[in-house]
């Protein structure tokens, strides 16, 4: 069996037709105890399971997936990456999001592309770049990579942008994380679920959790379509879903569901090569390798579980693309989906103990939790672990609602995450 | 594109419309106000899927309204007036 | 492949009219009717394009939407589109046709040897390399090889697409029979009904298929139906897809012209609708079975009889069911020699005449290198053929259905998935309902109706022989010799699918993304199922138990430009105007958006921070005018009105007198301040909230909110009066004398309209509220009139400021004017976390009784933090430029940079001739006299905290 990926094994597997590849992750009937359970099959719960293992030592831990894995946010989001964020708080755990990804490929030897291709945020009035040197400035001091663009800096770097005088929102200049970029978000998840296979984590699809063991007031485990799984500690990352498992274990969380759509174009040509994000219009754009336009916009704001789009919001997002590009006018939409995302009144995620002692949170990452996987994962693998806070979790414990310490990225910097 | 049931005004495209909040969401403004008291009731929410009962409001005619309707198939149950609901709550 | 025009037929095309357009810059003649397809297949153009990932060679395969090979960008006189379908596309004259991702051209592609080294790319194989020494080293050549078709850069949008909502009672979709026949029993019964159908006539199958209805045949049936329903006024909507089922069934079609039109994007809201969307047949699995020449057997049936376009002259025809017999025979008939290959040991015995029948036998391969030469069969039989035609069963198109969160089952019967509930408001009639004959397709239509179709009159009726299908499953199987394509366009084979399999990607889902099976522009229409199918074999489950990835929207591709529709430019989220816009223009406004109104940000020709400066400048010596009408005018009546804004308000307002004014913020429930602004008291139960301009929609909403909320409906109206009137503001040392000059009908001498308080005047005819408040620090008046007279006011204090040297001055000029003073700008001066005590209003959070909005938030832990960012102001040393607005305050007291703070504001004061700045500082109130280092972009810098009002602190100039 074939188990390392390279271009070497790649060639070898070529001439015997592919045939000898093992398993990207074993599929095994989950066992009664564990030392840890993981809810949640997407990115951050697969990650989980990878650190815990990797970094903690912790192997004997079952990953229960309701569906199958990579198939909630993870699979649906527009794969944007990046750190450039305001408040240290935020920076520190995107930041080391941002850097473990650049080396993700190699640590999981899996290649999940993370292309360092840019991503522009642009300034659309003055007020906008008062509002993106405050950010710039903050980015910085934060010591993470940030340039304030102009006007001629934006025009040089996307040519094929709109700079027309009747443009509803005319460009004055932008924000650009150059170490930005995106990833390919499927791979992320499988590549994740292969590593953690290897180190001896259960991955168990088709298992929904119907209820939690609480015993002397503490979480001992879950019960499941696949039956009673027993672990002292137990930590949940299901993004959409996670008021939904709260409320079986007899508490509430500040979070709305939305859905926030995106959509495809048919694949041309490069013609975009960076992350191209206007506050104003709310739309943000880049082009896969695939050749596919992949077009981001606002949330649909009607609390919800459908995970599909609705006309009049891509309508929205689509006239704000084409305001922004309108070469694009010649192109079609391939392909709309929608996800299910947590919004929490500081569009920051939570991250810490639940009520529920023994039960751990990764949740409330609102439209930006791909390009946290890493982190989120890191950090609650920290919490199953040891049973506290990593130094950079610790703000983002639920606590800080009845403190009062929100960490509101579009409250400090005028930009939504 | 769905349609919502204005009490005064009848079926409405979505557009015209603001979600408001989950119904049924009491401000405790009467005494000590522990900070979890305020923080239940300024951020938690039950975020039910499901049935669910919401507080509307119809931008074009101003109407604040209760609506019940699922959040998953989004099939709209029923809107009520606001003092209705709050008589019969 | 030897395809050719025959003399004569050929139902669609008009010989007399013949027209030109190139192909990969050879020539193609054609006909009016012909679709880009068929004129190429018409030409014996066999390749037409290149595969996405070998860069295969690839024919036609089908002859509609289901096309996944023939793949254009065309360049006409009205623009280029990328990516097009030559098999949905017109010929037209004069259109410049391109093969997408071929290089030179489609014939002799330099990347064709990237297929030599397939084994070594399989499926996902990118996942496995590329990763030492970086990513970034292989993937632009990567990018440079995907992609289809070619933007181009220099196109320009046309005139904006229409879009249309419609309301009717029955919507049908699909016009071949059981939507002609669902169509004309609603019509009948006397429902609006609307007909769609993507091809350019009704009918269907109809058109090219056998099948007489009525005592006529098929094709003219439907085109009598079709008259009849538009001569009841129910036009069929021809070239039109129904591309999606959104919430509540609302249906979006996509209808396109031939007139250069930007394509129509219809809302369509009906009662009932019916989806007699059809079915598209599948391909047949076997070796090479991608070869440019191998067809589907309808689509080959489909050229012939439409475009008199036969195929081959050496057919094989390969299949599992009945329906191409038909084809077979057809093309027999037209001359050529036909084999037909049925699987089935037992299905049909009698060959259609002329054709040589192998039952029980199947293709095994294909053979030929840039197109079909032969094939061999399971039985080892070889034979010469110049194309092959495939039909490997029918899927039905449940992809509306299933947007509408219908449920799918499996039947072995047909060996497909067909509908299997019921849907509120959703019919299913035809082939997607999962009938065959034409009988059973006709009568399903009333069925699909639901209340809708209780018939009126007589139903159509089959009088022809009725098609049969008896299908058996034709899957791929595991371990078969040779490349078996399965999704063509994503070049995903029968092996591919299995190493899927075997890496344990066995959710059907995982299958799709792993192999990008079904992922390209066609959607998977031919290939999901054949994936399916083998997925199930692979892991040992029954197709049904596999399941299917769910169908999104659209259908087919959709322009972006129809969802746009007059969306754009000044109609994209439109900005709000001024009364006396016209005015200020004629005055030489510079206008600018600010929160969502165009604005003057200053006046006259030249540099505009010169003239800023002039405006601030001689404001403060003379005299300014300053059209204030954006300024929130909300009354708030009734007797709980003060009980009311002392709620909605953070400072006590009910002790407010009748005629005065007071300054005041709105918090949010968050404690936040949400705006600020002068609650104005007209008498006991009458108060006007004077908002920032660009928060007016929200404080109303919030108004209404709470009024509704909390309070009796009956004691407390609000109204929303901003733009009923306009507020032109005088400011400056001699602003009372020029209102002086106005005959206002009322006392404006300090004692009657002292500081903060307000009267009621009058100009002309027009009632005049006067209100004397200032945002500049200088004596300033209000004055607030009906908005359709307020130029002549605006022109009267114009003329009557000569005199006084009154300069106009635009938002830029009173900025500056109003930081000056310290006064904030709620948004700029204030972050989403300050609250009232951050600046410096902390009387009621300490004292007030009553509950007001936010008051709870305002005592959590971190609101009684110390070290929260205070507004203050700056002072640098004389002679230095201003300060960067949103230059950071930085602390280093533990080795690291770290943001105490930020510059909220920052301008050069022309009166005090040195610059000045506010900001929100870490403890910054405490901190007075303190020096600060100012970080931006890299440079550092010092200043010095100072309270915020750097002009005029006693306040004198508001009553000289």
């Amino acid at each position: 069996m074939t188990r390392r990926y390279s271009a070497l094994t790649l060639f070898k597997e070529g001439l015997t037709g592919q045939t000898g590849w093992e398993k990207a992750w074993r599929s095994p009937e989950p066992k009664s105890n564990y030392d840890a359970i993981i809810i949640g099959g997407g990115g951050h719960g697969l990650a989980t399971a990878y650190y815990l293992a990797k970094n903690h030592g912790v192997t004997n831990v079952a990953l229960l997936e309701k569906g199958w894995i990579g198939g909630g946010n993870t699979g649906r989001n527009t794969t944007v990456v990046r750190s450039n964020y305001y408040y240290p708080e935020s920076a520190a755990i995107y930041g080391l999001a941002h850097r473990l990804y650049k080396g993700l490929s190699k640590d999981l030897n899996y290649n999940v592309m993370f292309s360092a291709r840019g991503v522009l945020t642009l300034a659309h009035s003055e007020a906008g770049m008062e509002t993106a040197a405050r950010t710039v400035n903050a980015i910085q001091i934060n010591g993470i990579d940030s340039e304030l663009f102009s006007l001629e800096d934006v025009r040089r770097l996307v040519p094929i942008y709109n700079f027309a005088p009747d443009a509803r929102y005319p460009v004055y200049g932008g924000t650009w994380q150059a170490s930005g970029g995106t990833a390919r978000h499927d791979a992320v998840a499988w590549g994740y679920a292969r590593a953690a296979s290897r180190l001896g984590v259960d991955i168990i699809q088709n298992c929904e959790i119907t209820d939690f063991i609480v015993e002397k007031g503490r979480c001992r485990g879950v019960v499941t379509s696949r039956g009673t799984i027993r672990a002292d500690r137990t930590g949940m990352a299901v993004a959409g879903h996670s008021s939904v498992l709260a409320a079986k274990a007899g508490f509430r969380l500040p979070i709305n569901s939305y859905a926030l759509q995106a959509c495809v174009s048919e694949p041309v040509k490069p013609i975009l090569d960076t992350v191209v994000i206007s506050p104003d219009t709310g739309v943000y754009v880049s082009q896969s390798d695939k050749g596919e336009m992949v077009i981001g916009g606002a949330l649909d704001r009607i609390p919800s579980y459908a995970q599909r789009g609705n006309l009049p919001v891509l309508e929205n997002v689509i006239s704000g693309m084409l305001d922004m590009f309108p070469v694009f006018g010649q192109l079609k939409m391939m392909r709309q989906w929608a996800g299910i995302v947590d919004v929490v009144p500081d569009s920051s995620p939570i991250i810490g103990e639940s009520p529920l002692p023994g039960l751990f949170l990764n949740c409330g990452w609102g439209t930006g939790g791909f390009k946290a996987i890493p982190a989120g994962g890191t950090m609650l693998a920290h919490l199953l672990a040891t049973g506290t806070h990593h130094d950079i979790s610790r703000p983002f414990d639920l606590d800080r609602f009845a403190r009062g310490r929100l960490i509101d990225e579009a409250a400090g910097s005028g930009i939504a995450h | 594109m769905q349609l919502f049931p204005c009490p005064f005004c009848g079926l409405r495209e979505e557009s015209e419309f603001h979600y408001g909040a989950e119904a049924g969401n009491v401000r405790p403004d009467a005494g000590f106000v522990s900070a979890d008291q305020w923080s239940d009731y300024l951020h938690m929410r039950d975020n039910p899927k499901g049935a669910t009962r919401e507080i509307w409001v119809h931008l074009t005619c101003g109407e604040f309204f209760m609506m019940e309707r699922d959040t998953v198939t989004h099939r709209v149950m029923g809107s009520t007036l606001l003092e209705d609901a709050t008589h019969s709550a | 492949m030897s395809a050719s025009r025959l003399h004569a037929g050929g139902s669609e095309i008009d010989r007399s009219r013949n027209l030109t357009f190139t192909f990969d810059g050879r020539e193609i003649q054609a006909f009016a009717g012909d679709s880009i397809a068929s004129a190429l297949l018409a030409s014996g153009q066999a390749i037409v394009g290149r595969s996405f990932k070998y860069h295969r060679p690839r024919g036609i395969w089908g002859s509609g939407v289901e096309e996944p090979n023939a793949l254009v960008d065309i360049q006409s006189s009205g623009g280029r589109v990328p990516n097009a379908r030559a098999t949905t596309e017109p010929a037209e004259h004069g259109l410049t046709v391109t093969s997408v991702n071929a290089s030179p051209d489609a014939l002799s592609d330099r990347h064709a040897m990237l297929d030599r080294f397939a084994r070594f790319i399989p499926a996902a194989f990118y996942y496995k390399t590329f990763m030492w020494p970086d990513w970034h080293l292989f993937e632009p050549r990567i990018r440079a090889m995907a992609g289809l078709g070619i933007v181009d850069r220099a196109w320009t949008p046309r005139k904006a697409s229409v879009q249309i909502n419609h309301h009717c009672d029955v919507l049908v979709v699909g016009a071949g029979p059981a939507g002609l026949a669902a169509a004309s029993h609603a019509a009948a019964a006397g429902h609006s009904v609307l007909l769609v159908d993507d091809r350019q006539h009704p009918g269907g199958s109809l058109r090219y298929r056998a099948g007489d209805i009525d005592g006529m045949p098929g094709h003219r049936w439907a085109d009598e139906t079709a008259k009849r329903l538009t001569e009841q006024g129910h036009t069929p909507l021809t070239e039109t897809t129904a591309f999606g089922v959104y919430d509540h069934n609302l249906v979006a079609l996509n209808q396109r012209h031939r007139d250069g039109r930007p394509d129509t994007l219809w809302r369509v809201r009906p009662r009932r609708i019916v989806l007699a969307t059809g079915a598209i047949e599948r391909p047949v699995p076997f070796a090479n079975n991608d070869l440019p020449g191998i067809l589907s057997a309808d689509a080959a049936l489909a050229y012939l009889r439409l475009h008199a376009v036969l195929v081959g002259r050496q057919v094989v025809v390969a299949t599992n069911n009945d329906s191409a017999y038909e084809v077979a025979s057809a093309l027999a008939e037209a001359g050529a020699s036909v084999t037909l290959v049925d699987c089935r040991a037992e299905a049909r015995t009698t060959a259609p005449a002329n054709v040589r029948l192998l039952a029980g036998r199947t293709v095994a391969s294909a053979a030929g290198r840039k197109a079909v030469e032969g094939v061999v069969l399971s039985d080892g039989t070889a034979m010469p053929a110049d194309c092959v035609l495939v039909s490997g069963g029918w899927t039905p198109s449940v992809h509306l259905f299933s947007q509408a969160k219908g449920k799918l089952a499996w039947s072995d019967e047909l060996a497909a998935f067909l509908p299997a509930n019921e849907v509120d408001g959703i019919g299913v009639a035809g082939a997607v309902a999962g009938t065959v004959s034409l009988s059973d397709t006709l009568n399903s239509a009333t069925n699909a109706l639901g209340s809708f179709g209780t018939p009126v009159g007589p139903a159509p009726r089959s009088v022809g022989p009725e098609a049969t299908l008896g299908v058996v499953g034709l899957w791929p199987r595991m371990r078969a010799k040779g490349r078996i394509w399965i999704d063509y366009q994503n070049d995903v084979t029968a092996k591919d699918v299995e190493l899927a399999a075997r890496e344990n990607f066995i959710s059907v889902e995982h299958l799709k993304r792993y192999t990008t099976l079904g992922m390209a522009t066609d959607q998977g229409k031919t290939s999901n199922l054949n994936g399916l199918a083998l997925l199930a074999e692979a892991t040992g489950r029954a197709i049904a138990d596999v399941g299917t990835t769910t169908y999104r929207p659209p259908f087919t591709p959709v322009p972006f430009v129809s969802l746009n529709g007059p969306r754009r430019n000044s109609l994209l989220s439109p900005v709000r105007r001024l009364p006396l816009e016209a005015r200020h223009r004629s005055d030489g406004a510079v206008f600018q958006e600010y929160g969502g109104w165009l604005r003057p940000a200053c006046y006259g020709a030249g540099k505009a921070a010169d003239l800023i400066q002039e405006e601030a400048r001689r404001a403060r010596q003379y005299l300014a005018l300053f059209d204030g009408s954006t300024l929130g005018k909300i009354e708030v009546i009734g007797p709980q009105a003060a009980e009311f804004v002392d709620f909605i308000y953070y400072n006590t307002m009910s002790t407010l007198k009748p005629g005065r004014c007071r300054y005041g913020f709105i918090l949010s429930e968050n404690g936040i301040v949400f705006d600020d602004g002068i609650l104005m008291r007209i008498d006991e139960n009458r108060f006007i909230v004077s908002c920032s301009s660009s928060h007016v929609a929200a404080v109303h909403a919030r108004l209404e909110e709470w009024r509704q909320d909390r309070f009796e409906r009956s004691a407390v109206y609000i109204h929303n009066a901003t733009s009923d009137l306009a507020t032109l503001t005088v400011s400056g040392p001699r602003a009372r004398d020029l209102l002086e000059k106005l005959d206002l009908g009322l006392d404006l001498d300090d004692a009657s309209l002292p500081h903060m308080s307000l009267a009621q005047g009058r100009f002309g005819d027009d009632d005049l509220r006067v209100a004397r408040v200032s945002f500049t620090g200088d004596r300033s008046y209000e004055l607030s009139i009906r908005a359709d007279r307020a130029e002549a006011l605006w022109a009267r204090l114009q003329s009557a400021g000569e005199a006084f040297q009154a300069v106009t001055i635009g938002l830029e000029a009173l900025m500056i004017l109003r930081a000056e003073k310290g006064y904030i700008v709620i948004g700029k001066d204030t972050d989403g976390n300050t609250m009232p005590h951050d600046l410096g209003v902390s009387g009621p959070r300490e004292k007030r009784k009553t509950e007001f909005v936010g008051r709870r938030s305002l005592f959590t832990e971190d609101a009684e933090r110390s070290d929260r960012k205070q507004l203050v102001g700056l002072a640098i040393a004389e002679g230095e430029p201003p300060l960067a607005t949103g230059a950071h305050a930085i602390d280093r007291s533990d080795g690291h940079k770290r943001s105490i703070g930020f510059v909220t504001s920052s301008y050069h004061s022309p009166t005090l001739g040195r610059a000045i700045a506010l900001a929100l500082i870490e403890s910054g109130a405490q901190r007075h006299g303190e020096t600060v280092e100012l970080y931006h972009l890299g440079v550092l810098r010092r200043a010095i905290l100072v309270p915020p009002c750097a002009f005029d602190p006693e306040g004198g100039r508001l009553h000289a």
